[in-house]
This record gives C-alpha cells, structure tokens and sequence, in this order.
C-alpha cells in the first residue's frame, strides 16, 4: 500500500520572492472540528477528573485512608465534588461525540490511511526517535506523517476509547458489569481511568512540544486545513 | 488533482477554512458565570435522563463471598451530619404518605415480618471509594406492595431523623436487590449506620442509601431531590 497525501492540492507564485508555493490540505474541516472541540473537552475532563480525585485521592481502602498525592486545587476544575462532576458528565457527551465523529470520518473518508500506524511504520519508528531525542538524521518523508507521529496519533485516539470504556465501569459499574469484569472491578477500572488519563497527559506534553518546535506553518494548518510546502509535496 | 491559483486567493481560501471552525467559540458558553450554571445543569439533567434509559430491572448488582466482605469496623461512617440523630429506637414508625392505598405508620416489627433478604454487595460513594459489606432486610418492593404503593408513582422520596432526605426513581425501589435495611453483618442496624433502617440499593450510588428513615413518600411530583441533590448532584445516580 503506498503512502496516503492528501489528494486536494494548490499552488500560486509568492508575489515577493517569485518563488512557486504548493499547499496541501492535508486537515480535512470535520477533522478540525473535532481536534478542537475535543482538545478543550479533554482539557476540561482531565481538569474536573482530578477534582474529583480529590474527594478520595487514593487508590486503597477508605479505612485506612492513605492518600496518593493532593493535587493543588488551581489545577482542578468545578470548585468542589459536584461542580466537579457537572463538568465531567456535560463535556463527556462532547468528548464522546466529537470522539466518535472524528472516528467515523476517518473510516469513511479513507483518511485514516494517513494517520493509522500500521505494522509497515514499525522500522520507521526508531530512525524518528533517533533524529527527535538524539539528533540524528532527519529521514525523508513521503507522506503527511511520519512513522513516530503515526504512532502517537493512533496511541491517542486508543486512549480516547480506554478512557471511555473505563470511566463507563466508573459511573455504571453495574449495568456494564462485563466490562466491569474485564477491568477487574470498580476498584481497578478506577485506576485504569487514572492511568489513561496520565497517558492523555503524556501524549499532550509531547504534542505541545512539536507543535512548538515546528512552528507557525504547521500549527496555521491545523486551522485552515492547508499545509504550505510540506515535505512531501517537494517538486520532483 | 492541483489546482493553480493566485496568492490573493490562496489566503482567502484558507481564511474561509478558519472562519468555518468558528462553531468551536461556542463553547465558550461554558466560561460565562450567568449561562454556565444552566449549561451544566441542563448537561447534567441529559446524564440523568440516559442514565435511566440504561437501567435494567432484571440486571442483578454483583453479589460477593463472605470472605470478600471487609471487616464491620472498616465498613465507613459517612454521616452528613451527626453520627447519631437520637432515634427513640422503641418508638420509631416509618410514616408512609402520598400515592399509597395504606397510609399511617409502620413498625419495624411490621417490616421485619416481610421477607428477609441477606446479600454481600458493593457500597460505592460518589468520593470514589468502594466497600463491600452485608446487608439485611426486607426488599423495598415487598414493603412497598404491602402499604399498597402505587406502582406507576414516579418516585420514592424518603425523610431521615438527621433531616437528610433522598429520592430514588421507581423503577429502582422495584428492584430485587433494593433493601429496606434493618441489618448489616446479620445484626441490628447500628445506630451509626443508620438504625433501625436505612436504604441499602446496590444499584445506586452511596449518597442515596439514606440512613435514619423516618417518612416515606411515594410520589410524581418532587418538590425537592434530596440533600446533595439539590445542591447539584445527580438526581438519579445509578449504578
């Protein structure tokens, strides 16, 4: 299967350098949408989840209580328990619907061919990781992601479910008991919940960092779908 | 497929892209104090509402092994308010008003001659801690057929001697595994937890297992949810 690029493409000559300009739409608007909506439905989850960590923030018995960690009240969202769980049970259906949409989409549109880590991304894992954290080479690329941004998107959207199925255990444990069986329990899924939720903050840790570290262009492109001169597009 | 075009156009193609995600602003609703409050309770009240539709009657809670019961002393207390209201124990009727065909008050020896049902289930507080401990007593339904408790009533609103109060939807007060509880650990109620009766409902979260109760009334129309639900608690938070 050869490399999915986006197949909508434009080019103009810069007015100031005379150059000749190619632009990819490389983000479709439905998957805007939702990287969007979804970014600050998660922000708030994660926000109001740790607010009502608070309430019982261990993972033992309630006697004898040893707490985990107190996490400072200026990072939590909701002010006390129930605010809390306002936040978390109205921004879940957003979260969930721009979740699903966005999956829905990428199945259909075929799009997903861009962006689903598949076993051929495996060899080209460690060369990216090299280039990023020990500065080797930059490998070519042929296509809108490379390898290593494969595998965190689809790690993210993997998240997105877990995070989802876990915290369904959490407020139904026992109309969804066989998915509470899976997890171990309310106990554990509460936990498991926890642990998503610090990969959700891994994956956004590192995703603010390249977003950073490769500028303007490629954040304007996340809202207006186009890409101007991407790698890939490089003239034959 | 390319398309040549010129560098006015290209810009105006990709701020008509920008402008098209303005939909997003919207949830800037969420951040202004005067709409945010009726957002939340409006997201909170469709939470609810599919909460309901995802209630099975016949679904059981899961039940546990004797062996994973904690021990009685670290069954927690979490009294709202008082650990011990001052429940006159030999006096206590449960008073049962509105849509029942057998108004008045109940013994608790009229409640123990129901049924008894004894069950190891799992307690959850809405704080995130989880126990599981053993209950006995009379299933709520058995109680609410014997004073003749209109079935088609929406709701089951109950008092409590330390002024608490909760309600609990229909449906789930008609469920096998919903007690009315006389017993943990196959002994009279502690006053601590609750004596002479509480509700013990596997299929609901632990702030609607009220203790203490004093009045029960059956009824469709709710004046007021419940001590935490009213402050903004799910009113329905089942399990």
């Amino acid at each position: 299967m050869t490399p999915a690029v986006p197949k909508k493409i434009m080019s103009w000559d810069s007015q100031k350098t005379g150059m000749p300009v190619r632009a990819a739409y490389e983000h479709p608007f439905l998957v805007r949408l939702c990287h969007w909506i979804n970014s600050v439905s998660l922000l708030v989850l994660i926000a109001s989840g740790l607010r009502i960590f608070r309430a019982f923030p261990s993972f033992g018995p309630k006697i004898p209580q040893v707490d985990l960690v107190n996490i400072p009240k200026q990072l939590t969202l909701g002010g006390w328990l129930g605010g809390a769980l306002q936040w978390h049970f109205t921004f879940i259906w957003i979260y969930m619907v721009t979740g699903a949409l966005y999956i829905a989409y990428e199945i259909f549109s075929r799009n997903y061919r861009q962006v689903l880590f598949m076993p051929r991304d495996i060899r080209g894992v460690w060369p990216m990781a090299k280039h990023y954290f020990f500065f080797g080479r930059k490998p070519e690329l042929n296509e809108p992601y490379n390898p290593l941004q494969k595998l965190a998107y689809t790690s993210a959207v993997g998240l997105g479910v877990l995070s989802v199925l876990t915290g369904l255990v959490l407020y139904r444990p026992v109309q969804f008991s066989f998915l509470a069986v899976l997890m171990g329990g309310f106990h554990y899924a509460r936990i498991w919940h926890f642990a998503v939720m610090l990969g959700f903050l891994a994956f956004i840790g590192g995703h603010l960092v390249m977003v950073l570290l490769h500028g303007w262009n490629n954040f304007i492109s996340m809202l207006s779908g186009w890409k101007k001169n991407p790698e890939y597009l490089r003239e034959p | 497929m390319e398309e040549r075009t010129s560098e006015k156009r290209a810009k105006q193609i990709r701020r008509r892209e920008i402008l098209k995600l303005s939909p997003v602003v919207l949830l800037g609703a969420f951040a202004i104090p005067t709409v945010q409050d009726s957002l939340l309770k409006a997201g909170l009240g469709f939470h609810d509402w599919v909460s309901a539709k995802l209630f099975r009657r016949g679904h059981l809670a899961p039940t546990f092994s004797d062996a994973e019961v904690v021990p009685f002393e670290k069954f927690p207390i979490n009294g709202y308010d008082v650990a011990d209201p001052g429940v006159d124990l030999d006096a206590w009727t449960l008073k049962v008003t509105g849509d029942v065909r057998k108004p008045g008050e109940y013994t608790l020896a009229q409640i123990q001659a129901l049924p008894r049902q004894r069950q190891n289930t799992k307690h959850i507080c809405v704080e995130g801690w989880d126990v599981i401990g053993r209950f006995g007593g009379a299933r709520l339904v058995d109680f609410l057929d014997f004073v003749g408790a209109d079935r088609n009533s929406r709701f089951v609103f109950v008092e409590c001697a330390d002024d608490y109060y909760t309600t609990i939807d229909m449906a789930t007060a008609r469920h096998e595994q919903s007690l009315l509880c006389y017993e943990m650990y196959d002994r009279p109620l502690t006053r601590e937890h609750g004596a002479p009766v509480r509700l013990s409902i596997p299929t609901k979260i632990g702030y609607k297992n009220a203790k203490y109760l004093t009045r029960m009334h059956i009824t469709s129309v709710l004046t007021k949810n419940g001590y935490w639900e009213d402050q903004g608690y799910s009113n329905y938070y089942g399990l």
